[in-house]
């Protein structure tokens, strides 16, 4: 017998589908013969889907909130003890309810695609349109087949087994998933203006990149804040003390980061210099490729990870969609190369040009080797029939030099001008932000580190973050010069004149926080384990850790095991920690909860490996992690900068119509002549 | 549109989803072991847990496998904490039984627990027929490579280790294995 | 904690119980343990090494990382055998017999295996040696279009 929410729930993402294939095959007819109706129709399509899957959602929510047993997802995921905040976030924390709110993202920017440009002469918004309807229309069908979350439970359960205890110790764990799905899905959306580009015929203009600009921005800053969530999360529950392990799955959240990065910076070069577009063109279509992998690699139970979902066939059904959308992508950009490829000029070498393409060279060159390393056990695997590990110690070794490079380059990036520096303006900009350089590698060294990475990290982040500095010094204080302005004022102004560079340096701000926080947290990490007694303490770091109590106490879903440390510096006590094991019902292995003291220069973080059962001793591991702090503020600087730069301006909301509206959607334009330097 | 470069590009999918699809095949988390077809590492430990006439030996007695040379080992790695020895718990021991009198020796070996608990587990499991050793540092458990309880070596008559079984082992498979190396015995 | 509590949690608890790490007794009146000098060499080569073997029963830690059980008593046995005068390599190969080749964090460089560190190299040069092509190329003072 099948509840209000579940028949609202399912009847709905069975209505769906027929709507979406409508949409998919209304745009072509619209097109081809020039029918503003059946464009409608296909427009139509992407509001029905983004009504029906909010149906769906809201029947989810409601279902769980109200702990119906009888929809097979909260029988899955639901239990009466959990608290109301997890419940609701449970929406995602299992394979259906993330196919579910992936396709309900997915038919949210549909809309807000079709709601913002349908005034747009052409056919670039029909296609893109389309594209995403066909995106959709995968989802839609794994929800009513391979991942139905609300198939009938008979007979109704009375409880359930509540979402896995790792999703319930901490807040992050609200922020990380669906900030993850704003970015990935949202890089459909560039995706679908470029295929509809090329399908449309207009691949040849920047259009497609103008329109999507502030989408991809929109996404990146997603992507950047859930990575960074993520590894906090990481950081902050699974009690290791690190934050990036290189696990499969954290490297498909990287990997279209890393393209999507470096379309960031290439579409700027087409945009000014009308080069690259078969370049972008494959960026773009790559980084979607990547996020279907991703979702792949979780879902289809081919490597093993802490993200992996549980599978079954839904992993063959994956396995189909990223062979069309790969063959769908190779086709496109492969067919349509020859004639995109234009006629590049460049005025010389000594360029931001040349930078940036020296920066999608190495982006793409970090994100290669992060795919091999994924994807290698496999290949291994498959061909050798030994299975092989590809691990921290590999990526470390393989991408340090990149990352280096990388961060060199920001310096230079900045500093130059488009087209051409003169000898003169070279030896101006590169030579001064060398004494950020030596002044930050002292600091490392004096620091204590004496790995040579870790110090050459430390000089190019000096350099660098001199070199961005210095482009808003010098453009203030010539505001200040010709408007008699005050810093503040021209500081702002500045920015607020250029938002998409000053934007994009502050995002560079953010990135040289993480960068140091990552080196000297690596390198300069401490570590100390001991089995303490009431009363006794340990030494980490120049500070005394004494063990006041040994604790335990219920809770409605679990029971928790804790130890009272505190921190004494001299004979003061400044602070206290509770590390603590958690021990679910539902779990055979507690769940580790360690506690954290975050300071300005270093966390000292604190993990209970084990007790006595009659609570007379305990075993804490200690560790202390110079500036890890600045990795998380450095994130925040990024998805500010990701604002600042991206918010759209109200010069670019007023979009010329150059023909009134509606209009028939006009046929294919005729070929153009090439694009002028 | 280029065709053929379209086709080209087409065609190099193809042994991309080749490598998936194998991948989609194999369980990621089984580790397949090297030490099938080796001599079988040495071993000297204690029993904490005698097991039952007629196949019980002594608590504090030391169990070698040089000792044990020319019987088919069974060599069971378990824990009190471990679910799944739970399953096949039972079967184990009427196995072990059944082969009273032939050359065969049954071994459990305690992993990453206390005796204590394990002999509490055997009380609450209604008892063991063959002795349990103690590994205290999983020095054994390390040589075997061990990577999840529980687990099962079946060592044959020359030494050599002849099967290994990742979890629960079915009582009918574990005779299958027997019988079988019982008949190629050497002379 | 209530008395009920504390015996839940005790018997929960069981699975926790650890012995004593080595060199410490229960009942010492600090449980640090002194480091001479050859004790933190011998910790920086057991390091080295425990950062290249992966824990069996953990998400692509290195057992130096990891905090379970079993990584905690496969570094002690990389330490004893340092201590005995084994080299690295040897440590590693000893691994390597009982778990196979996925026991390394990084795959041993020979024969397939050096594809993994051959072709992301080759990509980045390949990739540099095109961007230079096109750049010198380009600024080749082609004729700007009117």
């Amino acid at each position: 017998m099948q509840s209000v929410n579940g028949l609202v729930g399912h009847g709905a993402l069975l209505l769906a589908l027929p709507f979406i294939a409508l949409g998919i095959i209304a745009v072509p007819v619209a097109v081809n013969r020039g029918r503003r109706d059946w464009l409608e129709i296909g427009y139509g399509a992407v509001y029905a889907n983004f009504a029906l899957m909010t149906a769906a959602a809201l029947a989810m929510i409601s279902a769980l909130v109200t702990h119906d047993f009888s929809v097979s997802y909260v029988a899955q995921v639901g239990s009466r003890e959990t608290p109301l905040f997890y419940t609701i976030i449970s929406l995602w924390g299992a394979l259906e309810g993330s196919i579910l709110f992936w396709a309900w993202v997915l038919s949210f920017y549909g809309m807000t695609v079709v709601a913002l440009n349908k005034s747009r002469v052409g056919n670039l918004v029909p296609y893109a349109a389309m594209t995403l309807l066909c995106i959709s229309l995968f989802f839609a069908i794994l929800l009513v087949g391979p991942a139905n979350p609300f198939g009938i439970v008979s007979p109704v359960p009375q409880n359930g087994p509540g979402p896995n205890p790792l999703l319930q110790n901490h807040i992050l764990m609200a922020v990380h998933p669906p900030l993850l799905y704003l970015g990935y899905v949202g890089m459909s959306v560039p995706f679908a203006f470029a295929v509809g580009a090329v399908l449309s015929g207009e691949a040849e203009h920047n259009d497609w990149i103008k329109v999507t600009r502030t989408w991809t921005m929109a996404s990146w800053g997603f992507l950047s804040a859930a990575i960074i969530a993520g590894m906090w999360w990481s950081y902050e529950v699974l009690g290791w003390g690190g934050y990036w392990a290189w696990d499969p799955v954290e490297n498909a959240s990287f990997l279209p980061w890393l393209t999507a990065t470096a379309f960031l910076h290439s579409a700027m070069v087409q945009e000014r210099r009308g080069m690259l577009r078969v370049w972008n063109l494959n960026l773009v279509v790559g980084t979607f490729v990547l996020t279907i992998l991703g979702t792949f690699l979780t879902r289809s139970g081919i490597i093993s990870s802490v993200h992996a979902f549980t599978t079954g066939t839904i992993g063959y059904y994956f396995l189909a969609f990223i062979t069309i959308v790969l063959i769908a992508g190779g086709v496109i950009v492969a067919g349509s190369s020859d004639k995109l490829r234009s006629r590049g000029r460049l005025d010389s070498a000594a360029s931001r040009e040349t930078v940036f393409l020296l920066n999608n060279l190495f982006l793409t060159g970090f994100m290669l080797t992060v795919l091999v390393g994924t994807l290698f056990p496999l290949v291994a695997e498959a061909i050798r029939g030994v299975k092989v590990s590809v691990g921290g110690p590999f990526y470390n070794r393989m991408t340090l030099p990149m990352i280096a490079a990388l961060l060199f380059l920001m310096g230079v990036g900045p500093a130059l001008p488009w087209k051409i520096a003169s000898t003169a303006e070279l030896k101006r900009k590169l030579i001064p932000p060398a004494a950020g350089a030596v002044l930050l590698a002292a600091v490392a060294l004096v620091a204590g580190i004496h790995d040579p990475y870790g110090v050459l990290v430390f000089a190019f982040v000096g350099y660098a973050a001199t070199a961005n500095f210095r482009e808003f010094s010098i453009g203030a204080g010539a505001r200040r010069a010709a408007h008699d302005e005050s810093w503040p004022t021209a500081f702002v102004r500045l920015v607020e004149g250029n938002r998409r560079r000053y934007g994009g340096y502050i995002a560079h701000f953010g990135v040289f926080f993480v960068a140091l926080g990552v080196a000297m947290s690596s390198t300069l990490r401490t570590e100390r384990e001991a089995t303490l007694q009431r009363g006794m303490t340990m030494q980490i770091a120049g500070r005394t850790l004494r063990l006041q109590d040994i604790w335990g106490r219920e809770e409605p879903q679990r029971q928790v095991v804790g130890a009272t440390l505190e921190i004494l510096n001299g004979n003061r006590v400044i602070g206290t920690l509770e590390p603590r094991m958690n021990f679910y019902r539902t779990q055979q292995e507690p769940v580790p909860t360690p506690d954290v003291r975050s300071g300005v220069l270093g966390d000292l973080y604190l993990n209970l490996m084990a007790f006595r059962p009659d609570g007379s001793s305990a075993t804490i591991r200690a560790i202390y992690q110079p500036l890890v702090p600045w990795i998380w503020f450095g994130g925040g600087v990024v998805v500010f900068g990701a604002i600042v730069g991206g918010w759209p301006t109200a010069r670019r909301r007023r979009a010329p119509a150059r023909v009134p509206v509606p209009t028939p959607p006009s046929p294919p334009p005729a070929r153009e002549p090439e694009y002028a330097a | 549109m280029n065709w053929r470069r379209a086709g080209i590009a087409a065609v190099l999918v193809i042994p991309v989803v080749f490598v998936f699809s194998r991948g989609m095949k194999t369980d990621p988390r089984e580790i397949p072991s090297p030490l099938p077809g080796n001599p079988a590492p040495g071993f000297a430990l204690a029993v904490f847990a005698p097991g039952q006439p007629p196949l019980e030996r002594p608590i504090g007695d030391t169990v070698r496998l040089a000792d044990l040379k020319g019987r088919v080992v069974v060599l069971n790695f378990w824990a009190s904490w471990c679910l799944a020895c739970r399953d096949e718990h039972q079967g184990l021991s009427a196995v072990a039984r059944d082969y009273t009198g032939k050359p065969v020796q049954f071994v459990g070996s305690l992993y990453q627990d206390t005796p204590g608990n394990g002999t509490a587990w055997i009380a609450e499991m209604g008892g063991q027929s063959y002795p349990s050793v103690n590994d205290p540092k999983a020095l054994t458990a390390i040589d075997y490579g061990l990577y999840g309880v529980p687990e099962t070596f079946f060592i044959a008559q020359d030494g050599k280790i002849a099967r290994k079984i990742t979890g629960p082992a079915p009582p009918a498979v574990v005779k299958h294995i027997i019988d079988s190396l019982l008949t190629t015995a050497s002379p | 904690m209530s008395r009920s509590a504390r015996v839940i949690v005790g018997l929960l608890a069981l699975t926790l119980v650890r012995t004593p790490a080595r060199g410490q007794t229960p009942g010492a009146d600090t449980a640090i343990r002194l480091r001479t000098p050859a004790d933190s060499a011998l910790e920086a080569r057991t390091s080295a090494v425990a950062s290249q073997l992966r824990c069996p029963v953990c998400q692509g830690l290195s057992i130096q990382d990891s905090p379970s059980e079993l990584a905690q008593s496969m570094r002690s046995l990389v330490r004893d055998q340092l201590a005995e005068g084994k080299s690295p390599d040897q440590v590693k190969a000893y691994f390597v017999s009982k778990y196979g080749e996925w026991i390394l964090l990084s795959p041993p460089p020979h024969g397939f295996n050096l594809l993994a560190y051959v072709v992301p190299v080759l990509i980045v040069l390949g990739g540099g040696a095109l961007i230079a092509l096109a750049v010198r190329r380009w600024t080749a003072g082609s004729e700007v279009p009117s």
